[in-house]
């Protein structure tokens, strides 16, 4: 038994140590919104935050997360109102929306860490997020508009 | 194209069941000690409401009113409506939806959509061609006017008054004194259906009064795209499933196995069996599919099972050997089939011609790599139904298959409904559904899901492919266009998976519109002749595709290039020499009721973005130029006006290119919903950039070599630039935007090259070393 913390929630997963993080998630605790794309970490579509820090749960073993803390998109915010998946709804990023998940846990990380990123940190960090159903322009705006919504919310 | 056409397309595609008996003999070549439940398992989430959480559709309170099959009222005066459209970006039950009410005058926030299940009462199920708004268009707004006609006739006979003298907005009619809630009147009782003749003879609303279409909304599958709720195929859960993997055979058909040794997988845990299909349709033949109580168990135990295979044919075909085919097809004047243009004879325009022109433009195979790879649930439920979960864009097409695979009647098969993690065309071939059920048989109904990780995703998927296209014009007296040929081969995507549909070109042979559409343009030339030409081993080696835009991601670009290389040859601007041709004569006038203006409304596009983009006024540093292209869409039956300019710099010494903005006007008639018809059109724009710079692959050893991140490289958003989009006013027939934006991209990058430093690149995608070549030739 593998014992960690996913999204305040303690759980305990029956599985190979070996088996990545992702279909633990998704398989035997039953959270489907982070999601698979390539399998190798190169797409960003499973993005989780463990401990705080984006990570690609698709190639991370579940026996390596033992004690830890992961979000998914599912406990980002109790009300699905994070300042990003608000900005996300505001400016209809999502086509497919099958990426988003993973583009909206990699913006939040991004914005934990960078609270004001110029627009070459925000390509820098979300470039590594695949979307094919190219959202990017929109991504973009997205992340900066909820920049500034969350600089100014700290400022008051 | 037609509905009806479209049902012709499927009726071919519905060989009869092969009559061959379903042996077991072959399924069963392992199995664990691990018992096997055999129960019949209750249908779980589908996707039918992307707003609910479980995907459920909403239910109506008390009685329904259901003027037509497309939707009901109830006695809240809540409207469902039913969409047959996949979901997959697009925000297709939205735009559907949101015709439908402006007719049926009610409010926005009653509706409800619901994306149904396959039922024969459906007809037609497909999602591609950029057609739904289109199609869609007449039938809802028909359906919502038979239902607002039925409201007033009930509330006027209530109150003893002329259903002339009565309105109805927002869910209610008035008649100046008295008024009433569609929801009561439907509580009292209502009983209207219509006809079909009745349906056609209802009045629409004239254009001026449409309240929703046109106007700003929020899709209504938006929000639970951004919290994780969103429903796909590969979420599908349904109690007592056992997970799949496929191992796949060395080429795509004509393989066969002829060993199986799992026991290097007998000890790892979770691993149940494994199975050599037999499949009865010889959609996947030579499949050998994995099972484990997990997906990784499934998928260790796939790494560790030795199987071997006798070849198919094409074991050893490469893409160069294809592109071969293709100049010996092109080279062979009898072959191919000659499209109906307004003159396709030639001859005596060449024959007397002062000048030839002549080019030849390649593109190579490109991937779908929508990013939920390929996967399907199956299982009989207890009513003997076999249920399909998984994400589809074309169900007719696939379920006469799935007919053939499960030797069930197509009547005993459904297909659930899921929100798609990118279509882009793949979902188009339903293949992909074919070893899970085959699968499912094999354990006598029990549910499989099958997945596919992304390198077979990659190596099983339905590929554009590389084409070969030669391009002729023939200039008169004074450098005048007097003849024009396009002779275009490639794998056919409609000539392999649904033959019966295609139309025949003016010497009696068939040809695949999807690989030919685009040649057939709207330009003035003369004599024009377009030859469409189908390479057999492509369609031996692989199962080509329709990826978004299909044909005309790769006529246009030989088109567009070819028309900027005409004009730098007889020394006119090529935004004038395209005007100078955009003459609207002849079948280029256009007609009723789809391409009403014809060439002159492309012309229209042109100038527009020409405008935008500053195309000729703009003072650029060296090395940096703008490039023009200009296109109809998908096809001459259903034209969305496009054009575009991109703007780049070349890199002399590296060969970069870097795109640096990119502008695009349409003139796609009425807009249904303006924020997602322009999401359509950024995303369109963009898969163009992308297959012009960034991606593309090859066939080496009879399947794809790239088949994962590593290798295959879309584009991201670092290489993103800015995009500025226009739509022209229009109260004309909605015709689709989900691929024009595509067609215009990669030569208006080749042509701003050119433009730039004087290099013409005639193949895609346009890779550094491609550049720095053609700087050097």
């Amino acid at each position: 038994m593998i014992e960690f913390e996913i999204n305040g929630r303690k759980v305990s997963v029956d599985a190979d140590p070996q088996t990545p993080l992702l279909w633990a998630i998704r398989d035997e605790i039953g959270l489907t919104g982070t999601k698979f794309g390539c399998g190798i970490g190169m797409c960003g579509a499973c993005t989780v935050h463990i401990d705080g820090q984006a990570t690609r749960s698709c190639i991370t073993a579940v026996g390596d997360i033992a004690g830890l803390k992961v979000t998914t998109i599912e406990g980002l915010d109790a009300d699905a109102n994070h300042p990003v998946q608000e900005a996300w709804r505001n400016l209809r990023v999502p086509q497919c929306g099958y990426c988003q998940s993973g583009q909206i846990m990699q913006a939040a990380s991004l914005l934990q860490d960078t609270p004001n990123p110029t627009d070459q940190d925000i390509d820098d960090v979300m470039t590594g997020n695949l979307c094919r159903c190219m959202t990017y322009p929109r991504i973009r705006q997205a992340v900066r508009e909820a920049a500034t919504a969350m600089s100014g919310a700290q400022n008051q | 194209m037609s509905n009806k056409l479209m049902s012709r397309l499927t009726t071919g595609a519905s060989a009869p069941a092969a009559a061959s008996a379903m042996t077991r003999r072959g399924f069963l070549v392992s199995m664990t000690a691990t018992g096997v439940a055999f129960g019949f398992p209750r249908a779980s989430h589908a996707a039918m409401n992307p707003v609910a959480a479980d995907g459920l559709p909403v239910q109506p309170v008390g009685d329904t009113f259901e003027p037509t099959m497309w939707y009901w009222i109830d006695t809240d005066g809540q409207v469902n409506v039913n969409i047959i459209r996949a979901e997959m970006g697009q925000h297709v039950g939205t735009a559907i939806a949101r015709i439908l009410a402006d007719e049926l005058e009610v409010s926005w926030d009653k509706v409800h959509i619901t994306h149904v299940d396959t039922d024969e009462k459906w007809g037609l199920m497909v999602t591609g061609g950029s057609w739904s708004i289109w199609q869609s268009w007449p039938v809802y707004r028909q359906a919502g006017a038979a239902g607002r006609t039925a409201l007033i006739e009930a509330a006027a006979a209530q109150w003893g008054v002329d259903p002339a003298t009565c309105t109805a907005r927002d869910g209610v009619v008035t008649d100046g004194t008295n008024s009433i809630t569609y929801g009561d009147l439907v509580a009292a009782g209502l009983d209207r259906s219509f006809t079909e003749e009745e349906l056609q003879a209802l009045t629409l609303k004239p254009h001026e009064e449409l309240r929703l279409v046109g106007k700003d909304v929020t899709a209504l599958d938006i929000e639970n795209k951004t919290n994780g709720k969103a429903i796909y195929g590969l979420d599908a859960k349904v109690e007592g499933m056992v997970y799949g993997v496929p191992l796949l055979p060395p080429t795509r058909l004509g393989s066969s196995v002829t060993s199986v040794d799992d026991s290097g997988a007998k000890d790892v845990k979770g691993y149940l069996q494994t199975l050599t299909l037999e499949d009865p349709s010889g959609t996947v033949p030579g499949w050998v599919v994995v099972l484990g109580e997990s997906l990784m168990a499934a998928k260790w135990a796939s790494e560790a099972i030795a199987v071997e295979w006798a070849a198919g044919d094409t074991a050893n075909v490469n893409e160069a050997q294809i592109n071969d085919r293709s100049r010996a097809l092109i080279a062979d004047d009898t072959a191919g089939s000659i499209l109906p243009t307004d003159n396709p004879d030639t001859t005596a325009a060449f024959e007397g011609a002062a000048d030839v022109l002549e080019a030849e433009y390649s593109t190579q195979t490109v991937l779908h790599f929508q990013l939920e790879p390929v996967n399907a649930t199956v299982f009989q439920n207890d009513e003997g139904m076999w249920e399909i979960h998984t994400g589809n864009q074309w169900q007719s097409l696939i379920l006469p298959v799935l007919s053939e695979a499960l030797e069930a009647p197509a009547d005993k098969i459904v297909m659930r409904s899921y929100m798609l993690g990118g279509g882009f065309g793949r979902r188009l071939n339903g293949d992909y559904t074919v070893p899970a059920a085959l699968a499912s048989k094999a354990l006598g109904g029990k549910p499989v899901k099958l997945v596919f990780f992304r390198e077979d995703d990659a190596q099983f998927d339905s590929v554009r492919s590389p084409s070969i296209q030669k391009l002729r014009m023939a200039f008169g007296e004074g450098n005048a266009v007097t003849g024009m040929e396009h002779h275009a081969a490639a794998g056919w995507p409609t000539g392999v998976l649904a033959p019966g549909f295609m139309p025949k070109g003016v010497n009696d042979v068939p040809y695949d519109p999807f690989a030919i559409d685009g040649a057939d343009h709207w330009y003035n030339v003369g004599a024009h002749k377009v030859r469409a030409l189908e390479n057999d081993l492509a369609n031996a080696t692989f199962r080509p595709g329709w990826l978004r835009s299909v044909g005309p991601g790769w006529t246009n670009f030989a088109v567009e290039s070819f028309m900027d290389e005409a004009a730098h040859k007889v020394g006119t601007d090529p935004v004038e020499f395209r005007l100078q041709h955009l003459t609207a004569e002849g079948s280029n006038a256009g007609s009723a009721p789809n391409a009403v203006g014809g060439a002159l409304r492309q012309a229209e596009v042109l100038r527009r973005v020409a405008e935008m983009s500053g195309y000729g006024t703009a003072d650029l540093p060296a090395d940096t130029a703008i490039g023009i292209a200009t296109t109809f869409g998908q096809s001459r039956g259903m034209p969305t006006w496009t054009a575009g300019a991109v703007k780049l710099h070349v890199d002399r010494e590296r060969g970069y290119v870097t795109v640096e903005k990119m502008w695009l006007a349409f003139d796609c008639g009425t807009v249904v919903d303006p924020d997602g018809a322009l999401a359509q059109c950024q995303g369109a724009a963009l898969w163009g950039l992308s297959m012009a710079l960034h991606e593309g692959t090859m066939i080496e050893d009879g399947n794809v070599v790239d088949r994962n991140l590593g290798g295959y490289t879309p584009l991201r958003l670092i290489d993103t630039p800015e995009l500025e989009i226009a739509f022209v006013e229009s109260t004309e027939v909605p015709v689709g935007l989900g691929e024009p934006g595509t067609t215009v991209i990669a030569p208006a990058i080749a042509n701003a090259i050119y433009n730039a430093v004087g290099a013409r690149l005639r193949h895609l995608p346009i890779r550094p070393d491609d550049v720095l070549a053609a700087l050097k030739a």
